[in-house]
């Protein structure tokens, strides 16, 4: 149809549409967010597109669109996959009719994830087809293909792009967008659907019997496919590939592999031709180790040696490294070019104006001695000004501050989590330190948004994903109903009410909730609100850096002195902070 | 003979480098050649220091080697020093006359170098210095500046300066098309001008 230049998660929605999807459901994460974000506003096919609370949700919302009968899509970052792993691993057994994708995008250097898991093992796992592009290009053709597929093995199918996928750009060759829709219709079937031991042991073998010919086919579709050059070789997957194709000379033999599971016999029939092959993919060493199994009396390199990585992402000239390594010559050599040593680090901060610097700064005046476990969202930032002490997943603030404040620990633990994140896995912990009389505070850092991943709306905007107006739920009437008897709403702009809540919850004991309350800076300036800058009073200020401790990126000091850049959002908690009064509104004084 | 023309332009999350990417990208489907690029989302983008990759002509990977690229764009001095090592010795930077202390500095009394010093360790490279902020002015937004910078940029790049224009016109917003045309256009003049 035509060439584009877009972005990897683009092109994998548009290769959605062409595909004539009629259910796509997900939870924001990076890298992964974009997809639903183009699904959502785009206006050429009308379908289902919601933005789940949690990936578990999503994960059972789409695939019970797939049971009926419709093309289903489900999108989540990595770690996402571990709170949707339960539902994934029964409906290898279960199957589908309809074609069903689920997205997970892996995140190698974990550029903005907790971890480097590799999504590839979740499949091998629950015994399911995995597909892992190449290029932006080849992303697109093979989601596009992936419904297809999914319907002819009747089996969910997962698609496992990386950040260099998701969110590199490329000139992108597009089909048309598919105009068909099928009637979703739900045939009963408790043999398939109604997972009791007697059906599941049935499934299972159902299941495993599928294998050998879903290894054919993912040859047959060229996903894993080789080119026999030489008596050396390379084994790559995945985005290296496209790194291993910049660097290899023309006599050395190369293999792709897209696709999963494996086939043994192709696998080891290249092996066997080459005396020497080097593997190179980012993340586990999966293919690696298949390699190994495959090769009887060739000699494999991969990182199970040292020859490559096992961590962080590759470039050219990672591959061209284990080449080396491996006695093998890279076409190009790289020079060695080290960063200029003793640069200021510019990490990345919450934004001037952002209600959680506040709600951080309250908090730690008032608890000087407190424990604070947080979350997963912009506030993970607090880092930088001593406000997160431990993050482990969504959800964990409230239940690892529960679980300090059952152990013994005798300080006071305050936890600290977004809405989003809080109705995502926050409530049963919730519920938990409650029901178990943990004695701690917890804050919902209340902006309206899911924020880091890109603003999506959440149960708590009042909006639903593709524009809807939604019943705003009430974060307040949660927490009493899950026994929460102290719960009070603050704007933390407001520093000395803020000061002064925080206060009331440390007199008291059990579980107690503030919700700092307050629309991201981000949302409220699009949305047209404008706040008056605020100025310093170089007469009145003594350069005494109590500004300084908030942290606000809209402070710099220019010879000794506090001064308010053109960065600043009016949002004012300063003028609070200054003990001379020196930081005014501007135009007063 | 390098197979693409590697460009990396380096700034601030919030300065707007993604969208002087898209325009080269744009640029390179107007003039029918293949590019590959990369972004920095998600955490890192919060005021953060980003980078944007784009390979005119690439036909594999979006990322460029260290060493290796053929012009790094910067709008930021102290983002020129933290990545200039992408450049080959003697290679060409253009870069924004500008200086954001990073919020840290001031809270950990860490010691910045200041704009003299920076330009000092930056001068074994062929460097083009730009006062963005006042082209952008002068365009009729401040706003403007990285389009004023890859103007300034564009005498060194491989694609028609008609082709760049036309790829603003369809990468700003609208209402906007007017000014940046007129950034360009000033930081080309400057760019082609510049010592």
């Amino acid at each position: 149809m035509a060439i584009r230049y877009l972005l990897g998660n683009e092109g994998i929605a548009h290769a959605c549409l062409e595909a004539n999807i009629d259910f796509a459901s997900g939870y924001p994460g990076t890298p992964s967010s974009e997809v639903i974000d183009v699904l959502r506003v785009q206006k050429e096919r009308p379908f289902t597109v919601e933005w789940s609370t949690n990936e578990k949700v999503a994960f059972e919302n789409a695939l019970a669109a797939a049971w009926c009968g419709v093309r289903a899509l489900c999108t989540m970052k990595h770690v996402g996959l571990n709170v949707a792993a339960d539902p994934l691993m029964t409906s290898a057994y279960t199957g589908v009719t309809g074609g069903f994708v689920i997205l997970s995008a892996d995140d190698p250097f974990a550029h903005s994830s907790q971890n480097e898991q590799d999504t590839r093992r979740y499949a091998h796992f629950a015994r399911l087809p995995c597909l892992d592009p190449a290029s932006v290009q080849e992303a697109h053709d093979m989601i596009r293909d992936a419904f297809s597929l999914s319907e002819e093995f009747g089996l969910p199918v997962i698609f496992r792009p990386t950040t260099r996928i998701c969110h590199s750009k490329g000139d992108v060759d597009l089909g048309e967008i598919g105009t068909e829709h099928r009637a979703a219709e739900f045939r009963r079937d408790p043999k398939q659907y109604v997972v009791i031991p007697a059906h599941t042991r049935v499934l299972h073998k159902v299941l495993n019997e599928k294998q050998p010919a879903l290894k054919k086919r993912l040859v047959e579709l060229g996903y894993n496919r080789h080119t026999v050059r030489g008596r050396t070789a390379v084994v790559a997957s995945g985005v290296a590939a496209a790194y291993v194709q910049e660097v290899l000379g023309d006599d050395v033999s190369l293999a792709v592999v897209g696709a999963y599971p494996i086939d043994e016999e192709w696998l080891a029939d290249f092996v066997d031709r080459h005396d020497k092959v080097l593997v190179v993919e980012e993340l586990d060493p999966v293919v690696e180790e298949a390699v190994r199994q495959a090769a009887t009396k060739t000699e494999v390199f991969g990182k199970i040696d040292g020859t490559v990585p096992y961590e962080g992402e590759f470039t050219p000239a990672t591959v061209a490294a284990a080449l080396e390594k491996a006695g093998m010559t890279p076409t190009v050599v790289f020079p060695a070019a080290a960063p200029v040593p003793g640069v200021p680090p510019r990490p990345p901060i919450l934004c001037a104006g952002c209600m959680h610097r506040p709600t951080f700064y309250a908090m730690r005046k008032v608890f000087r001695d407190g424990i604070f476990p947080s979350d997963i969202g912009c506030y993970t930032l607090g880092l930088q000004l001593g406000a997160v002490d431990t993050t482990i997943c969504m959800g964990a603030s409230i239940t690892v501050g529960s679980g300090i404040a059952r152990s013994g620990e005798e300080r006071p633990v305050i936890s600290t989590i977004g809405d989003s994140t809080f109705l995502h896995t926050g409530i049963p912990g919730l519920l938990n330190a409650v029901y178990n009389g943990a004695d701690m505070v917890v804050v919902i850092l209340d902006n309206r948004i899911t924020a880091m991943t890109g603003h999506q709306p959440n149960p708590n905007t009042g909006m639903t994903a593709t524009g809807e107006e939604s019943t705003p739920i009430s974060l307040d009437a949660i927490c009493r109903s899950c026994g929460v008897s102290w719960v009070e709403t603050v704007d933390p702009y407001d520093l000395p009410v803020l000061l002064d809540t925080f206060r009331k919850a440390k007199e008291r004991r059990g579980v107690r909730v503030i919700i700092a309350k307050q629309p991201c800076v981000i949302t409220a300036r699009k949305s047209g609100i404008r706040r008056k800058a605020y100025t310093v009073d170089l007469e009145r200020c003594t350069g005494c850096g109590a500004c300084r401790s908030f942290g606000c990126p809209a402070i710099a000091f220019v010879d000794k002195n506090a001064t308010i850049t053109e960065l600043c959002a009016g949002c004012g908690v300063c003028a609070d902070i200054c003990p001379s009064g020196a930081i005014v509104m501007e135009g007063r004084r | 003979m390098k197979p693409s023309f590697d460009i990396l332009i380096v700034g601030i999350g919030g300065q707007g480098t993604v969208l002087a990417s898209n325009v080269l990208g744009e640029a390179c489907i107007l003039e029918n050649r293949t590019v590959r690029s990369a972004e920095t989302h998600g955490m890192a983008q919060r005021g953060g220091s980003v980078e944007s990759h784009i390979r005119i002509d690439g036909k594999h990977g979006s990322l460029i080697v260290p060493g290796t690229a053929d012009l790094l764009v910067a709008f930021d001095l102290l983002e020129a020093l933290r990545y200039r090592h992408y450049l080959p010795a003697g290679g060409k930077l253009v870069v924004n006359r500008n200086l954001v202390v990073p919020t840290s500095v001031y809270q950990q009394g860490i010691d910045v170098p200041d704009e003299e010093s920076i330009l000092a360790a930056l001068a074994d490279l062929d460097v083009t210095c730009i006062d963005a902020a006042a082209l952008a002015e002068e365009a009729g937004s401040i706003l403007s500046q990285n389009i004023v910078m890859l103007g300034a940029a564009s005498g060194d790049i491989p694609l028609r300066p008609e082709t760049l224009e036309e790829a603003v016109r369809r990468c700003v917003p609208p209402k906007t098309v007017e000014v940046n045309t007129a950034a360009f256009r000033l930081g080309r003049e400057k760019g082609a001008g510049a010592p």
